[in-house]
């Protein structure tokens, strides 16, 4: 079970970073460690250490490691595990798309709506669907906004309706006419079994039919939501983790003003 | 006098309870006018009345619908019902399967006397009164003979969707030492207009809470409770639009903790306030007969608001709910009043401002088994920290005393728990509580010092908002927008076309019998 834990042998691998072939680093470059946790549907003694370490194996870890273990129940044995990981990732090969917008804070924001679009922007949000969470719509939208991050209801040249959670596409489709919205916000936390797919879908789908998909900038938030997901739904951006009012912000003035005006991305 | 660690004035705590007292009362003259449609099916499933149509309707659905259609909900299924067993003979279920294959009008019958009606429904009505009381008993049986953990209780959730897949996570959950288990609802069920039926498979973030669930439930924990020597308390939501009709039904499969608010549904559902008030009266009238610890949702407030500066709206909140519950027949130590550990953790001194309102809350509220919510709102998906976050929260909830601890899982803001977070979060609780576990009464607090000074100012801007409260009315306070910053219109939100006015031939035996000190009225002195 302590195998190499106390390791003094030299290593014997080379030490230099190279970017077309990256790793793991837990104190040594190229050292491929990792941690990893998991459960495994087996009563607990050697035969399920046994089975952890093969398991890391086929995931491709060298000198796997169980460091503890624990009975949950009957037949569930749950494993805390270290291996030094034996693949690599080219990462100048890298290409993520990303929500292309300067981020500003809210003076700048406000200035430059006021300057280029010369009205208030008026955006509608709400948590769709049968998902009940507020706390993503709400720190994007409410005054208070989250983690010292105002919300869009504290920009000068925003008018943020926010429509809370539980809301019907059809009800938010609905507000948004009455509104005139020039954005719509959708917030999706849960995300079991891909409710958020068929949902996010759903209002992409229900816009183009309403003939107003083009009219609106279309952005969707939430943890498990990426830029990548949203725009293969139809949507102009996503806003995931580590996002915040500003970057909504941001995103909304500089999309609305590019439209606007007609300037290229 | 009780004794202050926190040096607050008991006087003051006394004139917040007066003024929430009246507050409440307020409420409980408009509740006591009206019926709605969830009420009137609790009281079709309390005279024996289950299962579905061809169509998929429960037969509570089907006869409330059709009293409302009709425009007679006003005196309500049972008088009906009453008129219709007199005239044909049947029981109630029989009825009401006549009701939805169309074959009866059961507004057609003659309009028998109160006492007649009464005697034709009263071996339906002893029949549940006694299935309730014998759930009683049988819980107070268990906690007599194989006992129970000690408080605070570790309160975990299962959510996988299967009531199956449930059994198997609660049974592990219960060996590695949780003492309740809730099982969370599917995401939408509190805005469904009825109960499904059935033992059920599929749920978004949570499985439907049907009376078959909440029997596979009970039965798999009072086994593995056997087997371990604790009794495993069960632990569902009575909230939404179904909210007495859940209270029904967790009092006769022996449901032993309800999440049971009188303002969350309102709040955090846009529910209509009208039909919650008239809702939560008649299931914590249930829930109290049944020896159902209520939870109140106050935690809520601080996932929308801000836990520093909205700490006096979770007092005045939890002040309002346990009048409320009272007036109900609820007794304190039935209420798990609710509060939370949700402060910003880069607050300097955050920990001492959460130990000050969690032992504020414990000495206003003696007797309640309160209930304590883990940090969710500043969970951010690192586990580590999270781990610690909940350590934290474990700390206080063992030092002031808390009766029921909401586990905090290192994946909050990831995943429904795995099994394996269950096991870590509930290592951690056991860990911290016996490690620490007489700290509440070795440690005092410095006088005058950051401690004392939070407990007195959150108490004091407590009474300043119950008395603004009061003036205003409870309803008006909602309109404005006081708790959690949500603003809620009177005549807003969903499900107001499902409330009435009792009529004159209105008959609801179940309140006097589960709560003897009520006095029902009958009059219609106030207009929707």
């Amino acid at each position: 079970m302590s195998e190499g834990l106390y390791n003094t042998r030299s290593n014997d691998f080379d030490q230099t970073l190279d970017l077309t072939g990256i790793k793991p680093y837990g104190d040594t470059m190229n050292d491929g460690k990792t941690q990893l946790s998991f459960t495994l549907p087996v009563p607990a003694g050697d035969e399920a250490i046994e089975a952890a370490r093969q398991l890391l194996r086929k995931m491709g870890f060298n000198n796997p490691q169980v460091v503890y273990y624990k009975e949950l129940k009957e037949g569930f044995t749950f494993f805390n595990c270290y291996g030094s990981y034996t693949g690599s990732i080219d990462y100048t090969q890298i290409r993520v798309p990303k929500v292309s917008s300067t981020k500003w804070d809210i003076p700048q924001t406000d200035e430059f709506i006021k300057e280029r679009i010369g009205r208030k922007i008026v955006v509608v949000g709400a948590s769709t669907g049968s998902d009940a969470h507020t706390v993503g719509i709400d720190a994007i939208m409410n005054m208070k906004g989250f983690a010292g991050r105002y919300g869009l209801e504290r920009y000068s040249m925003f008018e943020a309706v926010n429509m809370g959670s539980q809301v019907l596409n059809e009800d938010l489709i609905a507000k948004g006419i009455e509104m005139n919205a020039d954005a719509l916000l959708v917030s999706q936390t849960v995300t079991q079994k891909d409710v958020h797919i068929k949902n996010m879908i759903e209002l992409v789908e229900m816009l183009e039919a309403e003939g107003l998909r083009e009219k609106v900038i279309l952005c969707a938030g939430g943890p498990r939501i990426s830029h990548e997901l949203a725009k293969e739904l139809g949507y102009d951006a996503g806003f995931g983790m580590n996002t915040y009012a500003d970057d909504v912000a941001s995103f909304i003035a500089q999309e609305m003003e590019r439209r606007i005006n007609k300037t290229p991305t | 006098m009780q004794k202050s660690k926190l040096g607050i004035d008991f006087n003051k705590v006394q004139h917040a309870r007066d003024v929430a007292g009246k507050i409440a009362a307020d409420v409980q003259r408009f509740a006591d006018n009206y019926t709605t449609v969830a009420v009137e099916r609790t009281l079709c499933r309390l005279v024996g009345i289950d299962d579905v149509d061809d169509a998929g309707v429960p037969f509570p659905n089907v006869l409330a619908d059709d009293l409302k259609n009709k425009n007679v909900l006003e005196h309500g299924t049972l008088f009906f019902l009453g008129n219709a067993i007199i005239g044909t003979g049947q029981t109630p279920q029989q009825i009401a399967e006549r009701v939805a294959s169309g074959s009866l009008d059961i507004t057609a019958f003659p309009f028998r006397p109160k006492e007649e009606i009464a005697r034709a429904l009263q071996p339906f009505v002893d029949a549940s009164i006694r299935q309730i009381s014998e759930r009683r008993k049988k819980r107070e049986h268990y906690l007599e003979t194989i006992g129970e953990g000690r408080r605070p209780y570790l309160y975990v959730i299962v959510a996988t969707g299967n009531i199956y897949e449930d059994v198997v996570q609660a049974e592990a959950a219960a060996r590695q030492g949780a003492d309740i288990i809730a099982v969370i609802r599917t995401t939408g069920q509190s805005l469904l207009d009825y109960v499904p039926y059935g033992a059920t498979t599929e749920g978004f973030g949570g499985t439907y809470a049907t009376q078959e669930n909440f029997r596979i439930m009970r039965s798999a924990l009072d086994k593995v409770g056997e087997e371990i020597g604790r009794y495993i308390r069960l632990c569902n939501y009575c909230s939404g639009l179904c909210m007495p009709e859940i209270a029904a039904m967790g009092a006769l499969e022996g449901l032993d903790v309800m999440l049971n608010d009188a303002l969350y549904g309102i709040l955090f559902r846009d529910i209509n306030m009208q039909r919650t008030m008239v809702d939560q009266f008649m299931s914590r009238v249930i829930n109290g007969f049944a020896g159902v610890i209520i939870n109140t949702g106050e935690d809520n407030y601080l996932t929308t608001a801000d836990a520093v500066e909205e700490a006096h709206t979770v007092l005045a909140s939890d002040l309002i709910n346990e009048q409320l519950a009272l007036l109900a027949g609820l007794p304190e130590e039935q209420m798990g009043l609710g509060h939370a550990f949700e402060m910003d953790p880069d607050l300097e001194n955050g920990f001492l401002l959460e130990l000050a309102q969690a032992q504020l809350i414990r000495e206003i509220f003696p007797k309640a088994p309160l209930k304590y919510m883990p940090p969710t709102k500043f969970m951010t998906g690192n586990i580590f920290k999270g781990h610690l976050q909940d350590a934290l929260f474990n700390t206080v909830g063992v030092w002031t005393s808390q009766g029921i601890q909401l586990l905090g899982m290192p994946t909050e803001a990831i995943h429904t728990p795995f099994m394996s977070d269950r096991y870590l979060s509930i290592e951690n609780a056991r860990y911290i509580f016996n490690n620490m576990r007489n700290i509440g009464d070795e440690v005092e607090f410095k006088e005058g010092g950051i401690i004392q000074g939070r407990a007195k100012e959150v108490l004091d801007k407590t009474i300043a908002l119950l008395e603004e409260l009061q003036e205003e009315g409870l309803f008006r306070a909602l309109e404005k927008g006081i708790f959690g910053n949500i603003k809620r219109a009177k005549t807003g939100g969903k499900g107001l076309a499902g409330v009435s006015v009792k009529g004159e031939h209105y008959y609801n035996p179940f309140i006097n019998l589960m709560n003897p000190e009520h006095k029902t009225r009958n009059t219609k002195h106030e207009k929707l």
